[in-house]
C-alpha cells in the first residue's frame, strides 16, 4: 500500500525531524515574500474605503490571525486526537507546537479587533458573541498549553491536552456562525465560499497574500517549535545522538 | 498611489494610531515568536549534545 507508506512514513519523528528542517527556510521566505507583496497591495494598491477611511486597513491583518486562530485550533485539536487515538508521539507533540502559534494569531486577532472597534463603533471591546467566543479560543489555547505543561508524564499530559482540545473544537463552529447565529455588532461575513466577495478585488487580493503569508509564517514557526519539542522529548534516541554529535554510546545502546 | 508623500502615509487619514498600532503590535509578535522558538530549539540541540559521558 503505497498511500499508507506515505502516510505514515514522517510519523517517525526523526524523519519529520529532518522534512521539517528542510522545508522551514523556504517557509520563512515564502512568508516574508508574501508579506511584502500583501503590504504593498493592501497600502498601495488598494483603495481608501468609501464609509471606514483608511481605519479598514487594519483588515489585512485582522481577517487573516482571525482565520489563522480558527484553523489552526482545528488542526491542533485533529493531531491531538490523533496523537491519543493512535497513540502516537508526533502527532501529540505537533499539537503541542501549535497552541502557542495559535494563540498569538487569536491575540492578534482580538488585539487588531480592538484597536478597528474603537474608530468604527466607538468601543475598545463589546460582549458581543463574536468577540467574546474569539476571547473564549485564547482561553482554550492558554489552557491547553497550561495543562500539556502541569502533568509530569508527558504521554498522560498529552491525553489530557487532547480531551481538552476536542471538547474545545466545538467553540470554532461558534466563532464562525456567531455573526449569523446572534445578532452582532461585529458584522458578518464579508468573504465567503458560497457567496461573492463584498469588497473590491484590490481589498481582497492584499487579504488573501496576508493569509498565506500568515499560514506560511504558522508552518514555519510551527515546524521550528516542534523540531524543539523532538528533541527535547527523543533526547534519549539513538538517532538524536547521532546529529548532535553525541559521543556517548550509553544512550544510543539503551534506546 | 494612495500618499503624496510620507506624512499622509503615516497619518492614515487620522486613524494612524488604530492602524499602527494593529500593525505594530502584530509585527512585533511575529518577530519576537520565531526568535523564541529558534532559540528553544538551539537549546535543545545543546541539550542533547552536553548529555553525553562526562569523562568525553
Amino acid at each position: 500500500m503505497i498511500r499508507n507508506l506515505r502516510l505514515f512514513t514522517f510519523a517517525a519523528p526523526s524523519r519529520f525531524y529532518a522534512l521539517a528542517g528542510a522545508l522551514t527556510p523556504w517557509l520563512w521566505a515564502a512568508a516574508a515574500l508574501l508579506a511584502g507583496a500583501g503590504l504593498y497591495m493592501g497600502f498601495f494598491v488598494a483603495p481608501t474605503d468609501a464609509t471606514q477611511g483608511e481605519s479598514y486597513r487594519i483588515i489585512f491583518i485582522h481577517v487573516p490571525a482571525a482565520w489563522m486562530s480558527m484553523l489552526l485550533y482545528l488542526v491542533m485539536a485533529f493531531w491531538a486526537a490523533i496523537g491519543w487515538g493512535f497513540n502516537a508521539r508526533l502527532a501529540s507533540m505537533v499539537a503541542r507546537a501549535i497552541a502557542p502559534t495559535g494563540a498569538l494569531f487569536t491575540f492578534v486577532a482580538l488585539w487588531t479587533g480592538a484597536f478597528w472597534g474603537k474608530p468604527t463603533w466607538g468601543a475598545w471591546w463589546v460582549w458581543d458573541a463574536r468577540l467574546t467566543s474569539e476571547l473564549i479560543l485564547l482561553f482554550l489555547y492558554l489552557g491547553f498549553m497550561a495543562l500539556v505543561a502541569a502533568i509530569d508524564d508527558p504521554r498522560r499530559a498529552d491525553h489530557a491536552g487532547a480531551l481538552l482540545a476536542i471538547v474545545g473544537a466545538v467553540n470554532v463552529p461558534i466563532i464562525y456562525f456567531s455573526v449569523r447565529w446572534w445578532n452582532t455588532l461585529h458584522q458578518g461575513a464579508s468573504v465567503s465560499l458560497t457567496a461573492a466577495p463584498k469588497m473590491a478585488t484590490t481589498m481582497l487580493q492584499a487579504m488573501l497574500l496576508m493569509t498565506f503569508a500568515f499560514w506560511a509564517y504558522a508552518f514555519a514557526v510551527v515546524f521550528t517549535r516542534a523540531r524543539a519539542i523532538v528533541l527535547e522529548r527523543e533526547h534519549d534516541a539513538a538517532w538524536v545522538g547521532e546529529l548532535v554529535g553525541r559521543s556517548g554510546s550509553k544512550q544510543a545502546e539503551a534506546a | 498611489m494612495n500618499w503624496r508623500d510620507a506624512s499622509e502615509f503615516f497619518a492614515m487619514g487620522g486613524y494612524g494610531l488604530y492602524v499602527w498600532g494593529s500593525y505594530a503590535i502584530t509585527a512585533a509578535l511575529m518577530l519576537v515568536e520565531p526568535w523564541l522558538a529558534s532559540r528553544r530549539h538551539r537549546q535543545a540541540q545543546r541539550a542533547a549534545a552536553t548529555d553525553t559521558d562526562p569523562e568525553t
